[in-house]
């Protein structure tokens, strides 16, 4: 099999779904010229045409709260926003409206709609250019909140996200882009089904991760291993609605928890996993004081030093596990 | 200078007088058998709010009613020219853009005491309420939250190429929300099938026009997005009728969308039954004018000079349409609420 990367995995999703599914369209800005999405939009609106890859005016709301309402009329909208941190002017849009459709109209309607927010940092571009806010969303029943990290999930996780009925954010991140991994055939799985998986596996300490943190944990997994830790490694998938089962299982075969994330730690992705398996493992299945890696409580800073201290690294996860092991 | 001329430009003028349009509406060149089933639906929409109002003071009634008493004629007058295939979104204040549409009036009131035989199957309230068989495709209490939804309704329908229109309600607090600006300029550079359509009666919550904008008519939104407007007395339905119709027969056939607003007032308060004149909003001596103004006595009063109405027949249509809203709101009370099980099995699709 061929290798393929994160960012072609995105790109060969829109074709899947733009060919197969004509009620598919994507909307967003920057579309018909899509340098800030890597190589993951490229040519899309020569191939589809205009009418289908619509670039928008600089309206986040309004575009989302577009697409919303296509959903309702049957289409199967993709918003695409370059970055996290210009889809907040489109939350009422996706938490007022999109999230709380079903429900409170007595789920006969439902905007099946993706909005795919791109987690786009480094490079010293500050506070309001890196920001990764999936617990924002994961915390808002009623929206699907996807992070993929292989290229495979890249790929079938967006295809999943726009043929489910639910609202879907979808976020992808740039520095996942260039990782390649053996191809498998396209597979259009249901969105409901999928969750955390196991992708390493080992007896002394679980690490967790999602997207790029992820990432970091296998990195990690495979130096601890040389080291003489076998890590298991459980790549999250899928935030919202989070079942963390397969990590309460793991953790009770090891005893001992890192949890890794690329946002803030307060009211966080980690500590939402930690509590999980907090409230359901007995104090005597614990090893080990359960413990997060997450961004430090601050913005995003543009100074190369303070930017290198700011985000996680795969020897702060390896530090964290010895630590944990000891 | 500029200034003046702009609020010149921009004023509403008499509409806007509490004191002028008392008289009964020009019927002339309307179909009266048509108009007198208008009556019937603003006399519908008017008895229904009445009777909510006073289930909620009784306190049978819970969920936040924002009546639109006396404002009856602007969504009879717009759904006029409009089918079920269209898909019309509303706000907070939306009850008779639910009725007007052919929305079940039984419906409304299962809904509004929370029952799973209500329209939105006990889950909305009075605030969202959803027909889409009639083409109502919901509406929702955040301010301005519905109009971009609408805005993609309509690049729908473009889509569809069936000439069906994404239709918007709001009112004039909403004008001030930012979504509105690149709602219209969405629609006017995309060419969408929309008709914006502004309920301008002038409050906010308690807060008059005259106190949140530096000119009382909002259609200068309109033309700043180069979308055609007009501007009609929203208490004359045949005014509002045919305004409506010239923008809808525009969207239809390809050519952008279109901005009606109608001037009209809220006789009771923003939410709930009272009619706010004692709490802080000084509008008692406007508010007695207005409902000279009343845009059903208007219309009954033109049927009744054109002499397509008489006395006793007008006396029994509004006994029958009482009875009528007496019957929902009993069948309404009967009915059963929603399972517990709705609670979480409704979030999701799958």
């Amino acid at each position: 099999m061929s290798a393929l990367a994160y960012g072609d995995a995105i790109r060969i999703a829109f074709e899947h779904l733009l060919e197969r599914h004509p009620n598919v369209f994507v909307i967003g800005q920057g579309l018909w010229s899509p340098w800030y999405v890597g190589n993951s939009m490229t040519d899309l609106d020569k191939k589809f045409g205009q009418e289908r890859l619509i670039d928008t005016p600089v309206s986040e709301l309004a575009c989302t709260g577009a697409a919303v309402g296509a959903s309702l009329c049957g289409y199967r909208p993709i918003v695409v926003h370059p970055r996290m941190d210009f889809m907040l002017y489109a939350m009422d849009a996706m938490v007022n409206q999109a999230a709380k459709w079903s429900h409170m109209f007595g789920a006969q309607s439902h905007p099946a709609l993706t909005v795919r927010g791109i987690v786009n940092r480094g490079g010293e571009q500050g506070a309001q250019h890196s920001q990764a806010l999936h617990s924002w969303f994961a915390h808002v029943p009623g929206l699907r909140v996807v992070m993929p990290y292989s290229s495979i999930d890249a790929r079938d996780l967006l295809i999943a996200s726009v043929l489910c009925d639910d609202p879907v954010v979808y976020i992808d991140d740039r520095w996942l882009y260039e990782l390649e991994q053996p191809d498998q055939p396209i597979r259009e799985l249901r969105l409901a089904d999928e969750g955390p998986k196991i992708l390493v596996e080992g007896g002394d300490i679980t690490l967790v991760g999602a997207s790029y943190s992820t990432h970091l944990c296998m990195q990690a997994a495979k130096r601890l291993r040389k080291e003489g830790i076998d890590a298991e490694v459980i790549d999250l998938r899928v935030i919202n609605p989070l079942d963390c089962s397969v990590v309460m299982e793991s953790v009770g075969k090891t005893g001992r928890l890192c949890v890794v994330d690329g946002g803030w730690s307060t009211c966080g992705l980690a500590g939402e996993v930690i509590a999980q398996v907090s409230e359901t493992l007995p104090p005597a299945g614990w090893r080990a004081a359960p413990r997060r890696l997450t961004l430090p409580d601050a913005p995003a800073p543009t100074s190369k030093p303070l930017e290198q201290r700011y985000y996680t690294s795969v020897d702060d996860i390896m530090r964290t596990a010895k630590a944990i092991c000891v | 200078m500029l200034v003046e001329l702009m609020n010149t430009r921009y004023s509403l003028g008499d509409l806007a007088l509490a004191e002028e349009c008392h008289q009964p509406i020009d019927l002339a060149g309307s179909d009266l058998e048509r108009l007198l089933g208008q009556l019937k639906v603003m006399l519908l929409i008017r008895y229904a709010e009445e009777l909510i109002g006073d289930m909620v003071t009784n306190g049978k009634i819970v969920c936040p009613c924002h009546l639109g008493i006396g404002q009856e004629a602007i969504a009879v007058g717009v759904s006029a020219n409009l089918r079920a295939s269209d898909r019309v979104f509303g706000g907070h204040r939306s009850h008779s853009h639910y009725l007007a549409l052919g929305g079940d009036v039984g419906k409304l009131m299962a809904e509004v005491l929370g029952k799973v035989s209500g329209c939105s199957r006990g889950m909305g309230g009075s605030m969202h309420l959803y027909g889409v068989e009639h083409g109502f495709y919901g509406s929702v209490p955040i301010v301005g939250g519905s109009v971009p939804l609408a805005v993609g309704a309509a690049l729908a329908a473009k889509m569809d190429l069936r000439g069906d229109v994404g239709v918007a309600y709001f009112g004039d607090g909403t004008a001030e929300e930012g979504v509105v600006h690149e709602s219209l300029n969405l629609a006017s550079k995309f060419k969408l099938p929309m008709l914006f359509v502004c309920e301008n009666n002038m409050f906010a919550s308690h807060m008059h026009i005259n106190l949140r904008q530096p000119a009382d008519s909002v259609s200068r939104y309109a033309a700043a997005h180069c979308v055609p407007w007009e501007v009609v007395d929203g208490n004359d339905v045949v005014a509002v009728e045919k305004a409506s119709a010239r923008l809808v027969a525009r969207s239809r056939a390809g050519d952008g969308p279109g901005f009606l607003e109608a001037v009209t007032y809220r006789w009771r308060g923003h939410v709930g039954p009272r009619e706010d004149t004692d709490v802080g909003v000084n509008r008692k001596g406007d508010l007695a004018s207005w409902k000279k103004r009343d845009p059903v006595k208007r219309l009954a009063e033109a049927l009744s000079a054109s002499g397509s109405l008489d006395g006793k027949r007008y006396a029994a249509i509004q006994q029958e349409i009482r009875a009528r809203v007496a019957r929902a709101w009993e069948e309404a009370e009967a009915a059963p609420y929603p399972d517990i099980s709705a609670l979480l099995d409704w979030v999701y699709a799958e």
